[in-house]
């Protein structure tokens, strides 16, 4: 389980866009970097991220190892009801985390 | 005559801009960074070093050791007692006879209070406990104390800052009082002000403490790092914090 | 002997820098050892045949989608970057991003769902020198469209 840190109004208007930020706390190893020995740190990166609110997708994105550590997304969602705003990515490890904040609609 | 009034006020100009007086012609690192780390900075949502400071408040409430009590246990409400308190590190301890560090006492506290196992050094929880308790006084000018016991101590940090170290033979007073401001490598060189310690190093890609930053200067002028717990790096320490007094405390900073 | 200067040696005639190739094969023999290979890098033919990979035979326009980046990077290892659409949410079909100087190309793929409240992104990325970044919005309606910022990176990142 890494960190991760959700960033958006507690209350927004029903289909009115409202910016969502998010931090995760991840190395993003691209693969590229070398250790003291010369010897290649492989490549452990999230590759693939969800967001969805309520149920439907916000976006769906493949990232790739040129997406910096500790991966920052800002992005705009719409909620037709009030419901989880929720994050899901999978790593190289094939490992699957979710995350969700709850979004009330005024 | 006028033409050359015009001149030297545009002189003034030039060589005035961007100089942020803080009383005293103090600048902080954020003042030398790039618009778009200083946005990183501002923005609590999109700076990593919140990582860290969430991970600081999910411990300060989390009981340790053998007497099971949070820091919350003892302080109470983070913002409350830690208010401050960051502004005045590092400290003289009578006990110990000696300065310590804001990270130095909250290991203190955690092996001789809590009764647990001391957090490894560098470690994203030391990281972590000692963001969330700079963030407590983000804003604050820094206050560290000059006089009583702690004057030899300071001096002590002077000296070395003023020490040409090194196979390069360079003294930290050489690139950070007098080069300041200038260029080494497409980088301007900062007054190196810990304002903001711990803080997101973009170099690092990660989270890192002010002793780290000076275990990579000495090894940038090609000098034997100190040891973690050598007392050159607590008097360093000081002195640069004392050097800093006037400037607000910005932890988590941001820096390239 | 007069006073007169004689040249000890014949002046030296500056050394002429070898191709970079031919210098990392003398290095190489000198030393007896292998260096280790420098990472490959993308280039903008590799970024041109991902794109046309995506839009195929369809003409692709300047316009609509903005790639806001920095001309001069500060640190390599973390580029704030958006890219934004000019157009309603719900009628972007995906974003791409290439990067044509990293050792890999691609930076990041992005379809917007039905939630999605603007066409818009932003991220930090790593770019490992000076370059060209490329961003490709897929409209709803089949049409494509670029944008493209050609920035200085003052320090590497991916490439160490």
């Amino acid at each position: 389980m890494v960190r991760v840190l959700i960033n958006a109004p507690k209350q927004v208007r029903v289909r009115e866009p409202f910016e969502v930020k998010l931090l995760i706390n991840h190395p993003m190893e691209s693969g590229q970097r070398r250790d003291t020995f010369g010897q290649a740190i492989p490549r452990e990166i999230i590759h693939t991220l969800v967001c969805s609110m309520d149920g439907e997708d916000v976006f769906q994105a493949d990232l790739f190892p040129a997406i910096s550590a500790n991966p920052f997304l800002a992005f705009w969602a719409v909620a037709a009801r009030s419901g989880a705003l929720m994050v899901r990515f999978t790593d190289d490890q094939g490992t699957t985390q979710t995350d969700s904040i709850a979004i009330s609609v005024a | 005559m006028i033409r050359q009034a015009t001149l030297a006020v545009a002189v003034m100009l030039a060589l005035g801009t961007g100089i942020v007086l803080a009383g005293d012609g103090k600048r902080s690192g954020y003042d030398d960074a790039s618009t778009e780390t200083r946005a990183m900075q501002d923005d609590d949502a999109a700076n990593p070093g919140f990582l860290w400071v969430a991970q600081g408040e999910a411990l300060w409430s989390a009981p340790a050791g053998a007497s099971s009590r949070s820091c919350a246990g003892c302080h109470g409400d983070t913002a409350a007692a830690m208010r401050g308190v960051a502004t005045r590190y590092p400290m003289f301890d009578s006990t110990l006879g000696r300065p310590i560090t804001l990270e130095g006492r909250i290991q203190q506290c955690r092996t001789e209070r809590q009764g647990a196992p001391a957090l490894p050094v560098e470690s994203d929880a030391m990281l972590g406990l000692t963001a969330y308790v700079g963030l407590q006084s983000r804003g604050m000018p820094m206050a560290v104390a000059e006089d009583g016991p702690v004057r030899p101590f300071l001096d002590a940090g002077r000296r070395l800052f003023e020490t040409r170290m090194g196979q390069f033979n360079l003294s930290c007073a050489q690139c950070h009082d007098r080069l300041a401001g200038q260029r080494l490598a497409g980088s301007t060189i900062p007054q190196a002000h810990p304002n903001g310690y711990p803080l997101y190093r973009l170099e690092w890609q990660g989270m890192g403490s002010l002793y780290r930053r000076l275990r990579n200067c000495l090894t940038g002028v090609r000098a034997e790092p100190f040891p973690p717990d050598a007392p050159e790096l607590v008097a360093l320490s000081l002195y640069l914090a004392w050097r800093a007094n006037g400037l607000t405390v910005e932890t988590p900073a941001v820096r390239p | 002997m007069n006073g007169s200067p004689v040249p000890l040696a014949a002046p030296c005639l500056p050394p002429v820098p070898l191709p970079l190739a031919r210098r990392r094969f003398v290095l190489m023999a000198v030393t007896g050892t292998l260096l280790p290979a420098l990472p490959a890098r993308a280039n903008p033919h590799q970024v041109a045949g991902l794109i046309r990979a995506i839009t195929g035979a369809a003409p692709i326009d300047t316009g609509k989608v903005t790639l806001d980046l920095p001309v001069l990077v500060e640190n390599g290892n973390a580029v704030a970057m958006t890219v934004s659409v000019d157009a309603p949410a719900g009628s972007v079909r995906a974003l791409h991003v290439f990067a044509d100087g990293n050792p890999l190309p691609e930076v990041l793929r992005l379809r917007f769902g039905p939630a999605s409240g603007a066409p818009r992104i932003s991220t930090r990325i790593r770019l490992a020198d000076s370059q060209t970044v490329t961003a490709l919005a897929e409209l709803a309606d089949g049409t494509f469209w670029r944008d493209s910022v050609e920035l200085l990176v003052t320090l590497a990142a991916c490439l160490e």
